[in-house]
C-alpha cells in the first residue's frame, strides 16, 4: 500500500449507486456512501433492508451492480451475523484459529496474543465451539479477524445474542480495538442508543433506499418514525 | 487374502475416515451415501463395452460429485430432491444393466484378484485424499464455520468444495472393489459419524475416524474370506455394531 493511500483524503470505502438484485427481487437500489479512515460507520434498518447483504457485497461474496471502491491494498477482518453452528462439533477455536497459520503453522504466542486483545484465554478456545456463549464466540470471530492485521472490521450485529453485560463489554472492546489499532469499523446494529453515542456516520436501510449522514441529521424522530414504520425512541447518553 | 490386497484395503479405508469426517460435520451423510449408488450405471456401460469397470464407476462418481456442487449453492430442498431421484434412479438403472454375478460383486464387493490397474490407481488416489485433508483441514473448517470468513482470508470457497466433492467420489471409487455400490458410502459415513461423537477436536476426529476405518476393513476383510463372502456387508456391520457402542457409552 502506498504512502499517499494511508495519508490523503481519499475515501477508504467509496460506494456509488450500488444495486444487489436477488432474480427478479431488488433487495439494494442506488446505495451511495464513502467512509474515511477511521471512521466508524453504524448501519441500521429493519430486519430485511438489506443491511447484512451490503456487508456480503462488500466482502465480495454476492454480485452487485454500480462501483463499490476499496482502498488498495485494503485488509478487511469480517464478523458475520450470529452463526447458526451444530454444538456437537468436536471443533475448538483453536482448530478455527490455525487456518490463520500458513500451513497449519501457528504459534501459541501468537494465538495468545490475538486471544489477549479480545479478553479470552487459550484454555477456553481449547475447548469445543459449541460449548462457548455467545459472547465468547464473538470474541473468538473477532480474534480471528484480528489476525489477519485488518485496516476496516466490518461487523454484523456482533451483539446479537448475548446476555446485556456482554453486549456492554462487546461494544467496549471495539471501541477499544478501534481506537488503539486505528481501524475503521462499519457495524451493523440495532442498539440505537450505541449507534448515537459512537458512530461518526449512520447508513440506514430501508424498503430500497438509503440515507447516509452524521448520526444527529440521520437519528431524527422522523427519519426513524419514515423507516421503521412506528415512533422509536432510544436512550441518548450525555457525554 | 493377499498381504498386498490387505493392505491396499487399509490405505483406501484411511482416505475413506478422514473425506468423511468434513462430509458428517457439513450435514452431507445421506448425499455422500447415496452418491455412491451412481457407480453401478458407470460400471454396467464399462462391463458391455469390455473396458475396466473401474474406469466406468469413477467417470459416472466425478459427475455425480459435479452435480451435487452445482446445485449445492441452492437450497437443501432442491439438493435432496435430485440425489432421491437421480441417484436411485441410476442404482436402478445399472441393476438393469449389469447380471448375475458381476451384479452381486458391484453392488456388494468382491474377493477375486486385484488387478494392476486397481493397485496403481489405489495407491494414488489415497495418497491424494488423505494429503488433500491434511494439508486443506483448516480451511475446510473456516469454510464450514462460514463461507463468509473463508473469502475474506482468500481462500476460494466454490474451487475449495469442488475439489471436497470430487475426492470423495474418488474416495468412493476407491472402496467400490471392496464394498461395493451399496455400501461404500457407508465405510465413509460411520467411522466419521463415530469419531465425531467421541472426539473433542479436530485431530482428535480424523484420527478416531481413520482408526476406526482401517480396523473395521481389515477385520471384515479377513472374517469374510475366511467365510468365502463378499466383504462389504462384513465392513459395514462391524462398523455399525462400533458406532452403535460409542452411542451407548456416550449416552451413560
Amino acid at each position: 500500500m502506498s504512502e499517499e493511500h494511508v495519508t490523503g483524503e481519499q475515501p477508504i470505502l467509496d460506494v456509488n449507486r450500488l444495486t444487489i438484485r436477488f432474480g427478479p427481487a431488488t433487495i439494494l437500489k442506488d446505495v451511495t456512501f464513502r467512509v474515511s479512515r477511521g471512521e466508524s460507520v453504524a448501519v441500521i434498518g429493519p430486519n430485511g433492508s438489506g443491511k447484512t447483504v451490503l456487508f456480503r457485497a462488500l466482502i465480495g461474496a454476492i454480485p452487485s451492480e454500480g462501483t463499490m471502491k476499496w482502498a488498495p491494498g485494503i485488509r478487511f477482518g469480517y464478523v458475520p451475523q450470529k452463526l447458526d453452528l451444530a454444538r456437537d462439533l468436536p471443533i475448538t477455536g483453536v482448530d478455527f484459529l490455525r487456518a490463520r497459520g500458513h500451513g497449519g503453522q501457528l504459534t501459541d504466542a501468537a494465538m495468545t496474543e490475538a486471544l489477549g486483545a479480545v479478553g479470552l484465554t487459550l484454555a477456553a478456545c481449547r475447548q469445543s465451539v459449541g460449548s462457548l456463549s455467545g459472547g465468547q464466540f464473538q470474541r473468538l470471530l473477532i480474534a480471528f479477524a484480528l489476525m489477519g492485521d485488518p485496516d476496516v472490521l466490518l461487523l454484523d450485529e456482533p451483539t446479537a445474542g448475548v446476555d446485556e453485560p456482554g453486549q456492554e463489554r462487546l461494544n467496549e472492546l471495539i471501541q477499544r480495538l478501534q481506537a488503539e489499532r486505528k481501524l475503521t469499523v462499519l457495524l451493523i446494529s440495532h442498539d440505537l442508543s450505541v449507534v448515537h453515542q459512537h458512530a461518526t456516520h449512520v447508513l440506514c436501510l430501508s424498503a430500497g433506499t438509503a440515507h447516509f449522514g452524521e448520526p444527529t441529521t440521520i437519528l431524527t424522530p422522523e427519519l426513524l418514525h419514515e423507516v421503521y414504520g412506528t415512533p422509536v425512541a432510544f436512550h441518548v447518553h450525555e457525554h | 487374502m493377499s498381504i498386498e490386497t490387505l493392505a491396499l484395503s487399509a490405505t483406501m479405508a484411511l482416505a475413506a475416515g478422514l473425506i468423511g469426517c468434513f462430509a458428517v460435520m457439513r450435514r452431507m451423510a445421506l448425499a455422500g451415501d447415496a452418491l455412491s449408488h451412481v457407480a453401478l450405471p458407470g460400471i454396467g456401460v464399462a462391463l458391455a463395452l469390455h473396458i475396466h469397470p473401474l474406469f466406468g464407476a469413477v467417470a459416472m462418481l466425478l459427475f455425480a460429485g459435479l452435480l451435487v456442487w452445482a446445485i449445492e449453492d441452492r437450497s437443501h430442498l432442491a439438493l435432496e430432491t435430485i440425489i432421491g431421484v437421480v441417484f436411485s434412479g441410476a442404482l436402478a438403472i445399472g441393476s438393469l444393466m449389469t447380471t448375475g454375478e458381476d451384479l452381486i460383486e458391484a453392488l456388494f464387493g468382491g474377493t477375486r484378484t486385484i488387478s494392476q490397474t486397481e493397485i496403481i490407481f489405489g495407491v494414488l488416489t489415497a495418497f491424494a485424499v488423505t494429503a488433500f485433508v491434511l494439508m486443506r483441514r483448516h480451511a475446510l473448517i473456516v469454510t464450514l464455520v462460514s463461507p463468509d470468513i473463508a473469502r475474506t482470508i482468500g481462500i476460494d470457497v466454490r474451487r475449495l468444495n469442488l475439489i471436497y466433492l470430487e475426492m470423495f467420489a474418488l474416495t468412493v471409487a476407491l472402496g467400490l472393489r471392496y464394498l461395493g455400490v451399496l455400501l461404500m458410502g457407508s465405510l465413509i459415513i460411520i467411522p466419521a459419524a463415530t469419531a465425531k461423537r467421541v472426539s473433542r477436536n479436530l485431530t482428535q476426529m480424523l484420527t478416531v475416524a481413520s482408526a476406526l476405518a482401517i480396523l473395521v476393513t481389515v477385520i471384515g476383510s479377513l472374517t469374510a474370506a475366511h467365510f468365502h463372502r463378499p466383504t462389504g456387508p462384513f465392513i459395514v456391520t462391524l462398523a455399525a455394531a462400533v458406532f452403535f457402542l460409542s452411542a451407548l457409552w456416550r449416552n451413560e
